[in-house]
């Protein structure tokens, strides 16, 4: 992260707007799981691509209760010995991730078809 | 949710974030780090913990009421800490705030609320107007005219025609006083065209609406209260009105004062109206009501109606006769005269409120200059821009709310006030705070909060938090942030102050050009009264003449008294009668074309006693009477105008009214007098009163050094003549034309006074931003004396530092207000709106005012000792 320029950076944050809520959405689908363990699996999985900023996740988080797309409990950790605020995917919130992944699929292929029209032709 | 809920979520997420830095606090030791290092790696790695909490913790808001309370509580400690701030700032909010709402609820009384008849805005008033421009040049109507619109026009569902009798006397009987009162005589379908319906009884119908039926009247509600204490059983008798009999048909219902407030009782029109009235389209005597069809605009009817103008135009070619009509939505014809004055009035408020705001942004930003190590400090503690600036903003808009709850009673005084010296703005008795009034104050005060505290509040910037911490060491030179925001502030109010001091000043120089009109005649010591003869009883002009003679014989009697004279018109009153005529000897009009000029009736010794010069020529004579009595006085205007090529005396004056032909003999010129004072001269004729045409008549008598004294002695001669006869207007000439110059002195004065507070605040405001600029230039003037400045070098240049925004804001405000005074020019009586004076004098006292303001601190930094200055760091 060090090595990062600030530049880079804001391009990381940009990206995330927007499209965090999915992420972690998708993340629960595995499981119930705790918010560091999110926010390190969503940077684990992107290669450190993605950095999850704390100041981001936990608000995050708590919309998503809020709109009810998760709900929460604190539960023991199998392999610690500590109770952790476990968060998991409510019948909606499954229902919002179908929405979400669609909405992203579509923007996504609007964009290539601009960016990238001669892939579209062959 | 409830507040426990809430609480138990923050302690929920405290847990959670507590739990998950511990977890990475762990994992880092499993690295191998020390505990300390862990801790800190942790702690790096999560960021601002209190940032992060704060922004969760704002997802469950309605958190938003919660910060709100606490950013009020906070405020309100900060202010209370420094309560000299904090009182200024709420009494310069409440001047701006009262003004403001005060002007707001008369503009929207009167202006804008719509008059209580059910569909309001279907109903107009028409005009018979001139066609070069039917907005400007309208006048009543003839009653032909109304007639054939009546018959051809499809724009609207009904028409109707009123007008204001003079007057009745009231005969006494059973132990009432005999009683002058004011009436309307209306069509039939009048009040049924407004949609008002009778408190008792019922209007007139069309049978009552015509010649030769049974004479009937409906009363107002205030007189049938007042003189027969509310008996309901009125209806069916008789009262005497000129000594003729009318039964009482109906009761008008309370609060009805359309189309005039001061109409007593109200008569049949057609019945009322002499026949001679309604020949020619020439006589324009009435006023014209109509109500518009559902899908008819009012444009639409004013086209038609003008065509059908046209036509009758063409029918009756006359210069007399009307080329179109105007149609005027009805609230409009109420208060389309005022509407400038108080649009002007409110600008002004407005003027006056923005000044406000901005001294109070302006001491905001004093203070949150004052205030930037607290805020740099707390955004390196993780406070957000967005919490400083809401906590500004909780602190202004807490300043003006308490301005506003001042403001709404200073409105509510205010407003008692300006009706009281103000009556006669139509609509007046519906002014009132109403909760209109008070939401509007309320708007006001969000508004005001918020623009007073954005300002300073925008000078915040979230990037500078280093900058104030390292800069409060050593100051110099530095923290010119808050000062450059003052200044635009400032420029601002000095600009406004200049369009406030030219609007005041044209204005108080248009009502003292007002003041200062010579009337022509005399004005001091004259004590006049209204007398009315009615027919009943002065059936012929010989009784009339004779009434006449012997009451100025009396009066002059009278001790104290050293002239007295009788007139029907008084100069100076705004009463005006034109009279169409032809002049034998002149060479012929055209076809349809007639002279026309002022006409009264006079006694022999009005002249000598108004103090009217004789040009040529005599005046009337006292035997020059009834049949004797062929002679006329015309004014030098009049002479200038239609005779100004021969010899005027022995030329004759011919009135060709439909029923008589007379030729007067002109035997004398007089001086020209103004009908009122606001007008020009007018050509005016006069005829002997002693002719016993006229039945209401002006009686005037020069007296000691107080007038009022000597009137009951004059009605005591009067009520011994005739006790039926009532006495009206008791006033001297002073308070005449005091009173129709009130409004203008009113404005003047109102103006006046905002300039003169809004001159104060930015006195204020140029004095507070030197003493603070010197204050935080305190290091370096010490280091420059230090270093040999000379003390005028620094008295100067702090001078051009205070005075430059004084100056942008001064040339701004000139050219603002060389736009705004074009908009006064319908107020002004005799002065330009670019009136040179004023914009010469303006900036001058403006420049004095501001170098007086910037001396004071200019000065104090001059005398400053270096050495102590330096120590002061």
């Amino acid at each position: 992260m060090s090595s990062m320029t600030r530049k880079e950076q804001q391009q990381h944050a940009n990206l995330l707007q927007g499209t965090l809520d999915m992420l972690i959405l998708r993340t629960l689908l595995y499981g119930p799981a705790h918010g560091r363990h999110i926010g390190k699996h969503i940077q684990r999985t992107t290669n450190d691509f993605l950095q999850m900023q704390h100041g981001s996740l936990y608000p995050a988080l708590h919309r998503l209760e809020r709109k009810g797309w998760v709900s929460s409990k604190w539960e023991m950790a199998p392999d610690r010995n500590r109770e952790l605020k476990y968060y998991r995917l409510t019948e909606q919130g499954r229902k919002q991730l179908l929405v979400e992944e669609s909405k992203w699929k579509q923007m996504a292929e609007a964009v290539a078809r601009v960016m990238w029209p001669a892939a579209e032709e062959s | 949710m409830n507040w426990l809920h809430f609480r138990r979520r923050d302690r929920d997420l405290d847990r959670e974030l507590q739990s998950d830095l511990e977890m990475e606090e762990e994992e880092q030791r499993e690295r191998g780090l020390s505990a300390d290092e862990a801790r800190y790696a942790a702690r790096r790695a999560f960021g601002n913990v209190t940032l992060i909490r704060e922004q969760t913790h704002a997802i469950w808001s309605w958190s938003w009421l919660e910060s709100l309370m606490r950013d009020l509580r906070y405020a309100l400690r900060t202010l209370l800490r420094v309560p000299g701030f904090s009182a200024t700032v709420v009494l310069v909010m409440s001047l701006g705030i009262g003004a403001t709402v005060a002007m707001f609820t008369v503009v929207h009384s009167v202006l804008m609320k719509p008059l209580p008849f059910p569909d309001q805005e279907r109903l107009v008033r028409i005009y018979d107007a001139d066609a070069q421009d039917p907005t400007r040049n309208h006048t009543a109507v003839s009653g032909p005219d109304f007639f054939d619109w009546r018959q051809q026009q499809h724009s609207f569902e009904q028409m109707a025609v009123a007008w204001n009798l003079s007057s009745y006397n009231l005969s006494g009987t059973a132990g009432l006083l005999p009683e002058h009162i004011d009436a309307l005589t209306a069509s039939w379908n009048l009040y049924g065209l407004l949609g008002v319906k009778p408190a008792l009884g019922r209007f007139f119908d069309a049978h009552d609406d015509q010649q030769g039926a049974n004479a009937t009247v409906v009363l107002s509600w205030g007189l049938w209260k007042r003189r027969y204490e509310g008996d309901p059983n009125i209806l069916g008798r008789t009262i005497l009105l000129d000594a003729k009999p009318y039964t009482v048909i109906g009761v008008l219902p309370e609060g009805q004062d359309f189309p005039d407030a001061t109409a007593q009782v109200w008569t049949p029109f057609l019945h009322e109206t002499p026949t001679q009235w309604m020949q020619s389209h020439g006589a324009h005597n009435f006023q014209v009501l109509a109500r518009l069809k559902p899908n008819v605009t009012v444009l639409q009817a004013q086209a038609e109606m003008s065509a059908i103008q046209a036509g009758i135009h063409r029918q009756f070619p006359s210069n007399w006769v009307s080329t179109a009509a105007h149609v005027v939505p009805l609230l409009e014809s109420r208060v389309g005269k005022i509407k400038p004055a108080l649009l002007m009035l409110f600008a002004a408020t407005g003027c006056l409120l923005l000044i406000g705001c901005l001294n109070v942004a302006n001491l905001l930003v004093a203070r949150s200059a004052a205030r930037r190590r607290e805020a740099a400090i707390r955004t390196a503690l993780g406070g957000g821009r967005w919490r400083l600036i809401r906590e500004q903003i909780a602190e202004s808009v807490l300043l003006c709310a308490a301005g506003g709850l001042l403001g709404l009673f200073l409105a509510w005084i205010a407003v008692r006030w300006l009706l009281t010296l103000h009556s006669d703005i139509p609509r007046a008795e519906g002014i009132h705070l109403d909760s209109f009034a008070i939401i509007a104050g309320i708007g006001t005060v969000l508004f005001c909060g918020m623009l007073a505290g954005l300002v300073p509040a925008l000078t915040f910037k979230e990037r500078q938090i280093l900058g104030p911490l390292q800069e409060s060491t050593r100051s110099q030179g530095a923290a010119h942030t808050g000062a450059q925001a003052r200044r635009v502030l400032l420029s601002l109010e000095v600009s406004l102050t200049v369009v406030l001091l030219v609007g005041a000043s044209l204005l108080l120089k248009s009502y003292q050009r007002l003041r200062s009109v010579d009337l022509g005649c005399r004005t001091d010591h004259l004590l006049t009264m209204g007398i009315s003869l009615p027919d009943a009883t002065y059936k012929t002009p010989v009784e009339r003449a004779h009434f006449y003679d012997t009451l100025l014989e009396r009066v002059r009697a009278l001790p104290g008294i050293e002239v007295a004279a009788l007139t029907d018109r008084l100069p100076g009153t705004g009463d005006f009668s034109d009279e169409g005529f032809f002049i034998p000897e002149n060479p012929p009009l055209p076809a349809g074309q007639s002279l026309d000029a002022d006409v009264s009736d006079v006694d022999p010794g009005y002249f000598q006693a108004m103090q009217i010069p004789l040009i040529k020529g005599r005046f009337f004579q006292q035997n020059e009477r009834l049949g004797r009595s062929e002679h006329a006085i015309v004014s030098q205007s009049f002479v200038h105008k239609y005779l100004s090529h021969t010899d005027p005396i022995g030329k004759h004056i011919n009135i060709d009214s439909s029923s008589t032909s007379h030729n007067f003999e002109i035997v004398g010129i007089v001086g020209d007098v103004h009908t009122s004072v606001a007008s020009d001269v007018e050509p005016a004729m006069y005829f002997p009163l002693f002719r016993g045409e006229q039945n209401g008549v002006s009686l005037a008598v020069v007296t000691g050094p107080d007038p009022l004294t000597i009137a009951l002695p004059v009605q005591k001669v009067i009520a011994n003549m005739d006790p039926n006869l009532a006495v009206s207007d008791v006033l001297t000439m002073n308070q005449i034309l005091g009173k129709s110059t009130l409004d203008a002195s009113l404005e003047a004065m109102l103006v006046m006074a905002f300039a003169v507070v809004s001159l104060l605040l930015a006195a204020v405001g140029l004095y507070g931003v030197l003493s603070y600029l010197v204050t935080q230039r305190r290091g370096e003037i010490g280091i420059r004396l230090a270093l040999g400045a000379q003390r005028t070098k620094v008295l100067e240049s702090m001078l051009i530092d205070g005075l430059r925004p004084a100056m942008v804001g001064l040339v701004l405000g000139m050219l603002v207000s060389a736009g705004a005074t074009r908009q006064m020019q319908s107020m002004l009586y005799g002065t330009s709106p670019f009136d040179a004076a004023t914009f010469i004098l303006v900036p001058i006292v403006l420049f004095a005012v501001a170098a007086a303001a910037c001396c004071v601190p200019a000065w104090s930094a001059s005398r400053l000792d270096p050495m102590q200055a330096l120590r002061m760091e």
